[in-house]
């Protein structure tokens, strides 16, 4: 058999009886050791460079005002937030994320056009943030409008993309 | 050669004598031992074949790419003790390198252009090997060394670019990191680890600094010294040969000292030359503090990525992105793999028919990318076509099976029309996709105006 079994003279039946050599045992042993040490020092590596966001920049809760303070139909933008308040004709809010979904650039308001034009590519998008023009492969991301009392929130904390615009994404005053 | 025993050394010269281990006194033997026991000659054997030598075979372009990687650590050394990667005060630092430091738009100058030839020189390193057949075995690992090499110069580049924190630097890496988001399934996560958050911001300059200033030039370090050996256990350079002479596989050997080591001194004090007048002359160019609110039209990548970017125009960002470069890299490393004609070795384009399809895959590949560029803008309109499929399969999957057909097309067409051996095949087929790709980047550089429009250079008028 192999070598290693000569060496030991082991009999043959102690094999059988424990189903897995011992060597063989000990080196799988050591082989997922070592497999689990270096998956170790990736989650360590990888957690240590996850993103670190602090409390009232980009990434945090911001108040915009009273709902009264943005007539319908209006776009506002907010650069600290990175963001567009939308209110839309019948007074529901959305916020858009201001970043093309193409490549990353910001995307400014065309007043009077009523479009969102993206310098760098010319994807072109609607009030909704629905996409008119491509290469923008998607709708702009959005943020969470929250109304609390008369106030208009936006949490920045997470974007929600979404594949076409939908009335649902409307957030409307009650 | 031995001072006299009776004499005692003094200080000095026993300081001198336990530095260089042994006295040099110029004849062979004292040349061989000098290169075997020098840590820097070291990196060459003790004699080598005297037709290797032949400038117009090699072009010293490896070693330049190590001279510009000594110049890079130095200069770049020197930046690091002037500059701080925090978003307040980073532009501020790169102007104080123009204004109140004594050399330091020299030494910035410096810098960004050596980080920007090795990428051409790097790349050009590459083509001689592989259009010498210098990749085929036992140099096949040194190959995949080689692509892990230039991928790295490529990251050092990237990392570098976003440093001084201006308008071109802060799009320029908003537009390259955003082609990662398209990544399947990790792309938005390994984005956000990458700029330490949704968009590029402090976390990001400092993640940059740290990987363009020690991870990724420790990476190169590791691996230089992996390519060198590797080199040497690997027989030294393939011998160049004529394209009608029989093989040789064994030459009359010369000594490193001073038949290699004098030519390669000249050349890294020519390009040494070249490159200081160069700084000295043009400066890296600077523009307004990075305006998050702001993007410029058009905004480009950095002008090594200007390639991908130009496919983003014409494919679904998958397959423009991420599938077809993939792709690219993939069938890069697998070439010393696929290829195994070793009678070519040494021979610039395999053959005389080799050389002759060469030129004609270039011409080819030129006018076919070209073209399909020009008409892509006025008359292909895959999405529009198939207006019912999704983006990804009609503007997406669908033109790279027509893209892949059409490259194993021209690969059948040459072996057959032209009688070509599958090695001159496999060098056609690399040569039109080379052209294709170095037109993309030509046009993404040269011909893009605002809102990539395809239009002249000259019409071009860059708005902020």
């Amino acid at each position: 058999m192999t070598e290693n079994q000569q060496r030991l003279c082991a009999p043959e039946s102690l094999h059988s009886q424990t189903g897995i050599p011992r060597r063989d045992f000990l080196r799988l042993g050591w082989t997922a050791l070592a497999g689990v040490a270096v998956v170790e020092a990736g989650v360590v590596s990888v957690g240590f460079f996850l993103p670190r966001l602090s409390e009232g920049e980009f990434g945090g809760v911001f108040k915009c005002g009273a709902v009264d303070k943005f007539p319908n139909g209006s776009v506002t933008p907010f650069n600290e937030g990175r963001f567009y308040l939308v209110r839309t004709q019948d007074g529901g809010f959305l916020a858009l994320y201001r970043k093309c979904t193409h490549l990353g650039c910001a995307v400014p308001w065309d007043q009077t056009k009523q479009q969102f034009i993206c310098p760098c590519h010319a994807s072109v998008f609607d009030q909704n943030g629905d996409v008119l023009n491509a290469p923008a492969p998607r709708p702009l991301d959005l943020f969470q409008v929250n109304l609390v009392g008369d106030q208009v929130q936006v949490d920045t904390s997470k974007q929600t993309r979404r594949d076409r615009f939908d009335p649902t994404q409307i957030v409307y005053p009650t | 050669m031995n001072p006299s025993n009776n004499s005692p050394l003094s200080i000095w010269q026993r300081v001198w004598r336990s530095a260089v281990r042994e006295p040099f006194t110029g004849d062979r033997r004292s040349r061989l031992r000098l290169v075997m026991n020098n840590l820097v000659l070291h990196l060459h054997p003790s004699q080598v074949p005297a037709r290797t030598l032949r400038f117009t075979y090699s072009f010293g372009l490896g070693g330049l790419a190590g001279l510009l990687v000594v110049i890079l650590a130095a200069t770049g050394m020197l930046l690091e003790t002037a500059y701080t990667p925090s978003p307040d005060k980073a532009y501020t630092s790169i102007l104080a390198l123009s204004t109140r430091i004594w050399f330091g738009q020299f030494i910035r100058n410096l810098h960004h252009w050596s980080g920007n030839l090795m990428i051409i020189v790097v790349a050009l390193h590459l083509l001689r090997v592989f259009f010498t057949g210098a990749f085929r075995a036992p140099r096949e690992f040194n190959w995949l060394v080689g692509i892990a090499l230039l991928l790295l110069t490529v990251m050092a580049n990237f990392t570098g670019y976003l440093l001084p924190w201006d308008q071109l630097a802060y799009w320029a890496i908003t537009v390259g990191s955003s082609i990662i988001v398209y990544v399947p399934f990790i792309g938005n996560g390994l984005s956000n680890v990458l700029l330490g958050g949704p968009e590029i911001g402090a976390a990001t300059l400092l993640n940059f600094y740290a990987l363009h200033i020690s991870i990724i030039p420790m990476a190169m370090l590791a691996l230089m010294s992996l390519h060198f050996w590797r080199v040497r256990k690997d027989g030294g350079l393939s011998l160049p040969r004529g394209v009608d002479e029989p093989p040789v596989s064994k030459d009359e050997n010369v000594l490193t000292v001073a038949d290699l080591v004098r030519p390669e001194a000249v050349w890294a004090m020519v390009a040494l030359a070249t490159l200081v007048v160069w700084a000295a002359l043009v400066n890296a160019p600077l523009e307004a503090l990075a305006n998050p609110d702001a993007s410029p039209n058009p905004a480009k990548a950095a002008w090594y990525f200007m390639g991908i970017q130009e496919l983003l125009l014409h494919f679904h960002p998958l397959v423009g992105a991420i599938i077809i470069p993939t792709l690219g890299l993939l069938g890069l490393g697998a070439l010393p793999y696929m290829d195994s004609d070793m009678n070519s070795v040494g021979i610039y384009f395999r053959s005389r028919r080799g050389r002759w399809l060469a030129l004609f895959s270039a011409a080819t590949g030129v006018l076919l990318t070209a073209l399909y560029i020009v008409l892509d803008e006025y008359v292909i309109d895959f999405a529009g076509w198939f207006y019912g499929l999704p983006a990804l399969v009609s503007n997406g999957i669908l033109p790279l099976i027509l893209l892949i057909l059409g490259i194993i097309g021209y690969y059948e067409f040459v072996r057959r029309a032209f009688r070509a051996t599958k090695c001159e095949g496999v060098l056609s087929v690399f040569v039109l996709v080379l052209a294709g790709f170095i037109v993309l980047t030509l046009v993404g550089v040269f011909f893009r105006g605002a809102g990539m429009q395809l239009m002249f250079p000259w019409e071009i008028t860059p708005t902020h």
